[in-house]
């Protein structure tokens, strides 16, 4: 290898512009790995912006690989993409007044296949975080944080009524505060399994089990609070700080075992970031809870149901508990379980994490139809459409949302959402003929 | 265009109320506290009025009472778009309106205003008198459960509505400034982010000014109690079937048109 060769310099890097070693020439082309890549000729103020954000820091590992994209479930329905993100913080947008900051759901499918571990669970709230501070929410938004503000729940309902699904449980329910001794599990029933009549449903099938199990159990009544986990995922840091203070305060002022939860959103509250915030103590999902007790359930009947299982994202993918809730199903008579072409870890998202159940209208506007909608879909391609067909679900968000979305894509009558414990409950009942 | 608004904190319905050992008033212990709704319609108007290209400032004005959370009623109004506040005097529990409309009318005496807005009532004592009693104190006009409040491009005059029963609407106009009794808002209130709001609770300036000295309503309240729940209600409950059955069924009871349940 001769030196006296024309010698090119590319920033630091000095090159030989012709190599010849042990007579094969092996030159490169100059600029391929050594010069400036192009895309340092956007501006990086948006970037330099994000990866100072708390959280935001990731984004900047993207390389662009686009393994997020397949996966990413809005992507199936609009433009879209995790990738896109990274391209356009890369071009200067800092993306505070862009719509694609409201449209991930938080699923984490993104974050799951990234080889780079740049994190959106992260990145979104931080960034939205700062839109909240600037005021920049979508009007729905804002109602939902306004509601949990005034209320302590996404709805506006007054906080004293958070317990009246009791009445139509059928088996006393008492609140810890009346008591006045420690249990074993303070069950936290959550908003929509507290207000919404097709959660209540729920929280009345999870009282009877709970009772038909001699649990030794009570609720917070109206000293429950949102978990606020999702006003979180969508950047209002302060009010889920100000819920989980309500919270916690509650949580210390009783003494219980366990806390046993309905909502995916609340045990990933609870167990991940309470502690920060000064509250630690076990958690567990209602399925979690049940599953190792299925076996003390006397069914009664035999439910004869085709039956695939939703994995919530928050309890799937983001917490890792996949086999409880499929426990619980296949441990009911009857329950014949399919599952869908996207589950467990791959798992679908409905569309409602990260604030999404509170921006039907904004995400409208850019997509082709709701993630719920293409997951009944999926649903009902797995188990059939003669009615039988059940897509059974372990978080309050869905049963509202499923079967909006079987109504408005023509499957009613077709199949039938239920929460686990509603088909645990429809078994432990006695033969209806 | 230089906006004051007035606001107070009132007891949040969304708690259980108890009467307190004397029987006079609410058990403030334990009760959280709120803004009042009707200031907070005269913050929105303010802050509106300032953005629709009006243009100056708008300061917001709360007595330092101890009970509740005055700097964060405070640090709200900063989080909504404020650009001064000032905590008025001190009280250890919310005075009446003579007292309150005096010590206004002493801070009042150190802030430039053009309008001064406040709610037209608060729920806790649905007395309406802070806003006449302080023009009364500053000789300023004056008008009560007001909307749609515009300002003439000249800066002089306000117009306002009120809106009577039957449909009917009058409108006034009064020079500046004025005091106004706000009823509503024509937006409602932006959302005061909790993120901010906590980031001003420990950043913010919130000024102090002395106010008050005893006015006195001449009024005391000899008792209060809760409601007594009558007998005569009867609450109906089932399914949609039963109620509607039992509806049907008081209804041919009181001779009420022919009613069936289907």
């Amino acid at each position: 290898m001769s030196r006296d060769l024309p010698i090119i310099k590319v920033d630091q890097t000095f090159e030989l512009a012709q190599a010849v070693v042990d007579g094969v020439d092996i030159s490169g082309h100059w600029n391929r790995m050594f010069s400036d890549r192009s895309v340092t000729e956007y501006p990086t103020e948006a970037m330099d912006w994000v990866t100072s954000l708390d959280g935001g820091e990731s984004l900047r590992d993207c390389y662009q690989c686009g393994k997020c994209v397949p996966v990413c479930p809005v992507n199936h329905v609009g433009d879209y993409g995790p990738r896109k993100l990274n391209a356009k913080v890369l071009r200067g947008n800092n993306l505070l007044d862009d719509p694609d900051l409201w449209l991930c759901t938080t699923c984490g499918n993104c974050y799951r296949v990234c080889p780079k571990e740049v994190n959106p669970l992260r990145i979104m709230p931080a960034i939205r975080e700062q839109a909240v501070l600037e005021g920049k929410v979508p009007d729905e938004l804002s109602e939902a944080f306004r509601n949990l503000q005034k209320s302590g729940n996404p709805h506006g309902h007054s906080p004293r009524k958070r317990a009246d699904w009791i009445a139509g449980a059928d088996v006393p329910v008492p609140l810890i505060s009346e008591l006045g001794r420690p249990v074993d599990v303070l069950w936290y029933v959550s908003d929509y399994t507290s207000y919404h009549a097709r959660g209540q449903d729920a929280a009345r099938a999870m009282a009877r089990i709970l009772t038909a199990l001699e649990v030794d159990f009570a609720i917070l009544g109206n000293e429950e609070r949102s978990d606020a986990d999702s006003a979180r995922l969508a950047g209002e840091t302060g009010l889920f700080e100000m819920l989980a203070e309500k919270n916690i305060e509650s949580f210390r002022k009783y003494e219980f075992k366990r806390l046993v939860v309905m909502d995916p959103h609340a045990y990933n509250a609870f167990r991940n970031f309470y502690p920060k915030l000064g509250w630690e103590g076990e958690v567990l999902h209602y399925t979690q809870f049940l599953a190792p007790l299925i076996d003390r359930i006397e069914f009664r009947s035999r439910v004869e149901l085709d039956v695939t299982y939703h994995d919530p994202c928050y309890l799937g993918r983001n917490n890792d508990e996949f086999d409880a809730p499929r426990r619980l199903l296949e441990a009911i008579p009857g329950v014949r379980l399919t599952e869908m072409p996207h589950n467990k870890a791959n798992g679908y998202c409905c569309g409602g994490g990260g604030g999404g159940m509170w921006l039907d209208g904004f995400v409208a506007d850019h997509v082709s139809e709701r993630l719920s909608e293409r997951r009944v879909r999926e649903a009902v391609a797995t188990v059939g459409a003669d009615g039988t067909g059940v897509l059974s679900v372990a978080c309050p968000y869905e049963p509202s949302r499923f079967e909006d979305a079987v109504k408005s894509t023509g499957n009613d009558g077709r199949i039938v959402v239920r929460d686990i414990v509603e088909l645990i409950d429809q078994a432990m009942q006695p033969p209806a003929h | 265009m230089d906006y004051v608004v007035l606001l107070k904190q009132v007891p949040d319905l969304a708690e259980e109320l108890e009467i307190d050992a004397d029987g006079t008033g609410l058990d403030r212990e334990w009760l959280s506290f709120v803004a009042s709704e009707w200031d907070e319609y005269a913050l929105e108007e303010a802050l509106l009025l300032r953005d629709q290209g009006h243009g100056g400032t708008v300061t917001c004005l709360a007595l330092g009472v101890e009970t509740g959370d005055v700097d964060e009623l405070l640090a709200t109004c900063l989080a909504r778009g404020a650009d001064r506040v000032i905590k008025v005097g001190s009280f250890e529990a919310p005075p009446d309106s003579h007292t309150a409309a005096a010590a206004f009318a002493d801070a009042l005496a150190h802030v430039h205003y053009d309008l001064i807005l406040t709610g037209v009532q608060a729920i806790d004592d649905l007395d309406g008198q802070v806003g006449p009693l302080l023009a009364t104190r500053l000789d300023l006009p004056h008008v009560s459960v007001v909307t749609h409040i515009a300002l003439a491009h000249h800066h002089t005059t306000v117009t306002v509505h009120q809106e009577y029963a039957g449909g009917i609407v009058a409108e006034f106009e009064a020079t500046l400034p004025a005091v106004l009794g706000v009823q509503t808002s024509r937006e409602t209130p932006r959302y005061a982010p909790v993120s901010r709001i906590r980031q001003l609770m420990k950043t913010a300036t919130i000024e102090a000014m002395a106010g008050g000295g005893g006015a006195g309503s001449g009024l005391v309240i000899e008792a209060m109690a809760i409601p007594e729940t009558g007998s005569t209600a009867e609450m109906i409950s089932g399914n949609p079937q039963a109620i509607a059955e039992r509806i049907a069924a008081i209804l041919s009871e009181r001779g009420i048109g022919t009613a069936v349940a289907r």
